[in-house]
C-alpha cells in the first residue's frame, strides 16, 4: 500500500470498528433481548412490518417496535421513518 | 453461601472453557473450595483444558442417572487442594441432562463448595439453558467481534427471562461482561470494537478484559489453565477478574495500545 493510498484511505474510509458498532446498535434495537419481552412481541412486530409494507416502501431498519413499562402500564412504541 | 456462576456466551469458540478453567483455578488459589462443571454433553473439553482427561471415570450424566455418587464422579485437581472438576458425559443422548437432575446435583454441590462454575456449551439449546438456569451470577464471555456481541445480547435475554431467578421473581442473576481476545492496538487503529463500544451495546458491568495472548494456546496444549502461566498478560488479567468476583475494584489493564514510534509506523506502511 502506497503512502498516498494510506492517506486517502484515512480520509474516505470509515473505520470498520465504527461500522460494526453501528450495525450492532441497529440489529440489537430490533431483535435484542428478544426473550425479555412478551412472547407475542416478535410476531406482532412481523405483522406490523407486513401491514406497513403494504402501503409504503420502507427498509426494515427504518421501523422500530419497542415495549416499555412506564408508571405501571406498558407502552407499545412504533417508530417508522418514511422515505423522503 | 455457595455461589453458582455460569460462564456463557451464545457463540462458540470465544473462550468459555478457557475462562471457566481459569476462574475456577483462580478462586481455588484464593482459598475458595471450587468445582467446575462441564455442561457440554457430547463434546467434553473442560477435562483437556484442565489436564485431567485421563482421570475421567464417571461423569455428570452418571450422577444424574443415579449410577454413581457425586463424590465418585468429582475429579480432584492435581495442582490445587480445593479445586474439583465434574466432567461432561460423551453420550450422544441430547436428553441426558434433565432440569430436575441438574437441580439435584447443583443442590448437593452447594452443600460442599463455595463456588460452582458452570461451563456452558455454545448455542441456546437445552445444554446452554440448563447451565444458566440455576445461576446466581453469569459471566458473559464476548470477543470484540460483531457476531459474538449479538449472541451475547441474546444469551443475556435468556438469562433475564428464563433463569430460575427470573422464573421465581427473585433478585436477578448478577451479570458480568468478560471481553476476551482483546487487541488494544487494533482497537486504537479503529479495526476492532472497543470495550466501551461493547459495554454501550450490552449494558452490563465489566468483569475484565483478557488480551489476546499466544500463551493461551500453549496452555491448552499443556492442559494447564492459562491463569497459572507466569509472565503472561492474559494470566494477569484473569487474576484481576477473579479478584473482582471476590469483591475487589481494580482498574482494568491491557486496554490501551502501546504508543508506536514514527519509525514503527513507517515499517507498518512498508508491510
Amino acid at each position: 500500500m502506497s503512502i498516498l493510498e494510506y492517506l486517502m484511505g484515512q480520509r474516505t474510509n470509515k473505520k470498520t470498528a465504527l461500522v460494526a458498532k453501528e450495525r450492532l446498535q441497529i440489529i440489537i434495537a430490533h431483535e435484542g433481548r428478544a426473550f425479555s419481552g412478551p412472547e407475542y412481541l416478535p410476531a406482532l412486530r412481523q405483522e406490523l412490518l407486513k401491514v406497513i409494507a403494504k402501503y409504503v416502501q420502507v427498509d426494515q431498519d427504518q421501523i422500530s417496535v419497542k415495549l416499555d413499562a412506564k408508571d405501571g402500564c406498558d407502552v407499545l412504541e412504533l417508530n417508522v421513518v418514511l422515505p423522503a | 453461601m455457595a455461589q453458582v456462576i455460569v460462564v456463557t456466551s451464545g457463540k462458540g469458540g470465544v473462550g468459555k472453557t478457557t475462562t471457566s478453567a481459569s476462574l475456577g483455578t483462580g478462586l481455588a488459589l484464593n482459598g475458595k473450595k471450587t468445582v467446575v462443571v462441564d455442561f457440554d454433553v457430547g463434546l467434553r473439553n473442560l477435562d483437556l483444558i484442565m489436564g485431567c482427561e485421563r482421570r475421567v471415570v464417571y461423569d455428570f450424566v452418571n450422577v444424574i442417572q443415579g449410577e454413581v455418587k457425586l463424590k465418585q464422579a468429582l475429579i480432584k485437581d492435581r495442582r490445587l487442594e480445593n479445586l474439583f472438576i465434574l466432567p461432561a458425559s460423551q453420550t450422544r443422548d441430547k436428553d441426558a441432562l434433565t432440569q430436575e437432575g441438574v437441580g439435584r446435583v447443583i443442590n448437593e454441590l452447594r452443600g460442599e463448595f463455595d463456588y460452582i462454575i458452570c461451563d456452558s456449551p455454545a448455542g441456546i439449546e437445552r445444554g446452554a439453558f440448563l447451565a444458566l438456569y440455576y445461576a446466581d451470577e453469569a459471566v458473559v464471555v464476548t470477543n470484540p467481534e460483531i457476531s459474538s456481541v449479538r449472541d451475547s445480547d441474546r444469551i443475556l435475554g435468556i438469562i433475564q427471562a428464563k433463569s430460575r431467578r427470573a422464573e421465581y421473581e427473585q433478585a436477578p442473576v448478577k451479570e458480568h461482561l468478560l471481553m476476551t481476545r482483546y487487541c488494544a492496538q487494533r482497537v486504537a487503529n479503529g479495526d476492532m470494537l472497543s470495550v466501551k463500544d461493547v459495554q454501550e451495546i450490552l449494558e452490563i458491568p465489566l468483569l475484565g478484559v483478557i488480551p489476546e495472548a499466544k500463551e493461551v494456546l500453549l496452555a491448552s496444549n499443556a492442559g494447564t489453565p492459562i491463569i497459572l502461566y507466569p509472565d503472561c498478560n492474559a494470566a494477569v488479567a484473569y487474576t484481576d477478574a477473579v479478584s473482582r468476583i471476590l469483591g475487589a475494584t481494580s482498574p482494568v489493564r491491557f486496554t490501551s495500545a502501546e504508543k508506536r514510534s514514527f519509525f514503527n509506523k513507517i515499517l507498518g506502511w512498508a508491510t
